[in-house]
């Protein structure tokens, strides 16, 4: 073998370099923060939020009953009452903030896991439940609270979310528009779209990524070289990380964008920066690729801690409605407890229930051929 | 050491390791198949043993990891891609239909295509949305593409090998209700043909073909049915294109009947160009129609209804009934 032939198959970089892509190019950014981890005040030049006691109060109250209604949907799936749940455990600010800051004419196109943006929307908790239990594939009509179907397929719904802010613009609307989504689905290609269409049509709609820094096991070192908020500028379109855990600057930063959409000026990506506390989902073990110790330091930045610390310090708040608000959360807890275990399995005829709005000849014989079978089994028992 | 009972998922993960071991030039590539092994954990414990550079978290973009495979095959690579789950294969589905299919043709066959993608398929793990899906017919009508499915443990093990050397593209659809199921694999074996369907059970009165995860149902009808006095011939088809079709005019030949078993839709189905050929070529062998039994056209439903929408014991046996009354 020739020297020449050798060096030729010889890597020319170290398979080190090759993998080098680990850590973001940039520096660490700058959070929007308004509301420190400690629970004191923060000022921000462009970002800042007057709230009532009472606002103050409200939003403590969403993110504790969000968070309680997590927890006993968690302990229904561990009791087999669901077949799987999704935990926003830690992302209560993210969620709780982002939803106040809609308006109700506002439409919201969510993932899987905004349980909190939907509580904001006035959707029934239960009826979170029902596809998770495994008896619908939605369970509510998205018009009624402007809050669109969960998503599975990742990334999917922002293209929906850009469409439907295309079509606001195109009525002369003075809506705007909120997409969901992870720091994971930001690598698909559909997110990318989405970012091109809304930056070339101008769609009012702003881009919610709660980068919870895990996609199942993979870190968002993964997914992106750079902090994700940066990817707006290549589009054209300002990109902000806030604070996920801080529910006063998720509430100021989305409101600020959402006027923006508003005013015409077209899309904003804001990133939460927040982590997930639990794991992916119930079907998920997190210690196959995650250390305790990096849970532990996000628990110190805990977004219900950190409110509570300045409603009792301002004196927003008393103890008095501290403990309303647990009875609060154990009332609907058991609603959603007995609500869950009283859904009735779909009848079998559901199958065919609403596949074409104009019906369709071969799903109407396949139901008559469905039902008479399942009839054949009635005879026999008699 | 050479036999040994093992899951399904388990000989999938060993057949991954003796690729990895055999040649250089395989990767395992897709989603969480990295320090977590994989959410069925299919690939647990290949990271550890073959590193980063071998087995490779991909972004969460399933368009890029198929799009990348193909650079990788053109590079002189064999990646075997893993898709977390049926309904994701779509927004790769352009990568495959568009590019990774055509490719060695339109280079006049001075390119291969050694490119494997791993699917888990099937309902019956009560899952939410797009985690039970049967998209086999929409690969397999693609020219290009081949498309197989092992049933048990010992084809899990020897299929996947054979579809890592294959030079073409292939689809790998592994029936995950089946991941857990234990069967004997002999890693020391000779594994027969990758597209030659085996006869699991022989029988003399009807032919049942399946694939995948309907081929245990199958075997279980035909075990009811042996009870009332009725031999059924059982096919493990192992691969949908191409289809073994010699092997089932065979045994319709000599049963004179035919009932194909899958859980995808009927409608467009395998189960639909099965029976095409089979009455083409069996015509007058054939004593009662070809029947079908599969999923409804419906979206599949959520996993209280499984249940009903998939082919279980009962549908199949009232297939045999309707085909043994002609
Ligand atoms: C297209 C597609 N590929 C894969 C999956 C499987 N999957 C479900 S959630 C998930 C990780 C999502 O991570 P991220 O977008 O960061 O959202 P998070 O769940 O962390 O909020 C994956 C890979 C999917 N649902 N859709």
């Amino acid at each position: 073998m020739t020297v020449e032939s050798t060096a030729a198959r010889k890597p020319r970089r170290s398979s080190k370099r090759v993998s080098a892509a680990k850590k973001p190019l940039s520096s660490e950014p700058q959070l929007v923060q308004l509301l420190s981890p400690e629970g004191q005040r923060v000022e921000h030049p462009d970002y800042s939020i007057d709230l009532t006691s009472e606002e103050l109060r409200g939003l403590y109250r969403d993110m504790v009953l969000t968070r309680r209604f997590d927890a006993e949907a968690t302990a229904l799936q561990r009791q087999g009452e669901l077949g799987l749940w999704a935990s926003l455990l830690g992302q209560e600010a993210a969620q709780i903030g982002s939803g106040r800051a809609l308006d109700d004419d506002d439409y919201v196109f969510p993932t899987y896991r905004e349980h909190g943006v939907a509580w904001c929307r006035g959707v029934d908790p239960t009826n979170l439940l029902g596809m998770f239990r495994g008896v619908n594939h939605g369970g509510w009509d998205p018009n009624s609270n402007n809050f669109h179907l969960y998503t599975i397929v990742i990334g999917s719904q922002t293209l929906h979310a850009t469409g439907y802010a295309m079509g606001v613009a195109k009525d002369g609307a003075d809506s705007a528009v909120i997409a969901y989504f992870g720091d994971g689905a930001s690598s698909q290609g559909d997110v990318a779209e989405s970012f091109t269409f809304s930056a070339v049509y101008n769609a009012p709609v702003v881009f919610f990524c709660q980068n919870n820094q895990w996609a199942i096991s993979e870190p968002t070192e993964r997914q992106s070289r750079v902090p994700l908020y940066q990817r707006a500028q290549g589009y054209g379109f300002p990109g902000v990380r806030v604070d996920g855990n801080d529910v006063l600057a998720c509430l100021a930063v989305t409101k600020w964008a959402l006027e923006r959409a508003r005013n015409g000026e077209g899309p904003t990506l804001v990133e939460a920066f927040t982590y997930r506390m639990g794991a992916h989902t119930t079907s998920d073990d997190p210690t196959k690729y995650r250390h305790d110790d990096e849970r532990a330091a996000w628990e110190a930045k805990d977004p219900i801690l950190r409110l509570r610390t300045l409603l009792t310090a301002e004196e927003h708040a008393d103890e008095a409605f501290f403990t309303a608000l647990d009875e609060e959360s154990d009332v609907l807890a058991k609603r959603v407890r007995e609500a869950v275990r009283a859904m009735p399995d779909p009848d079998h005829m559901a199958i065919f229930e609403h596949v074409y709005a104009d019906g369709h000849a071969l799903v109407d014989e396949e139901r008559a051929q469905f039902a008479a079978y399942q009839a054949s089994f009635a005879e026999e028992g008699n | 050491m050479a036999a040994q009972k093992l899951s399904l998922a388990k000989a999938l993960n060993e057949s991954l390791r003796k690729a990895l071991e055999t040649d250089p030039k395989v990767l395992i590539m897709g989603e969480d198949v990295g320090k977590l092994g994989g959410v069925f954990r299919v690939t647990d414990g290949l990271q550890k043993d073959f590193g980063e550079e071998r087995v490779i978290d991909t972004p969460l973009a399933e368009s890029g990891i198929i799009g990348t495979a193909i650079g990788l095959a053109l590079r002189g690579y064999r990646p075997v891609a893993e898709i977390q789950f049926d309904g994701f294969v779509f927004p790769a589905y352009d990568q495959i239909v568009t590019q990774l299919a055509k490719m060695h043709a339109r280079a006049l066959g001075k390119i291969k295509m050694p490119v494997v993608i791993r699917i888990p398929y099937g309902g019956g793990i009560g899952a939410v949305e797009h985690h039970s899906e049967s998209p086999e017919a929409l690969f397999a009508h693609v020219a290009g593409l081949k498309v197989i499915s092992p049933s048990n443990s010992s084809d899990a093990y020897w299929m996947l090998q054979q579809a890592i050397q294959s030079d073409d593209p292939v689809i790998f659809f592994e029936p995950k209700r089946r991941y857990w199921d234990k069967s004997e694999v002999d890693t020391e074996a000779i594994p027969g043909p990758l597209h030659t369907a085996r006869v699991v059970k022989e029988g003399s009165d009807l032919t049942l073909a399946a694939y995948g995860p309907m081929v245990k149902v199958c075997t279980e009808a035909a075990a009811a049915a042996a009870e009332e006095g009725k031999s059924l011939e059982v096919l493990d088809l192992r691969s949908m294109s191409p289809i073994d079709f010699d092997t089932i005019q065979k045994s319709v030949e000599k049963t004179g009947r035919l009932v194909v078993v899958h859980e995808a839709p009927v409608f467009y189905g395998s189960g639909a160009e099965i029976a095409a050929r089979i009455t083409e070529r069996s015509f007058y062998h054939l004593e009662s129609p070809v029947l079908r039994v599969g999923g409804f056209h419906s979206p599949y439903p959520p996993a209280r209804l499984e249940e009903e929408y998939l082919p279980g014991l009962d549908r199949v046996l009232d297939a045999v009934d309707r085909s043994l009354a002609y």
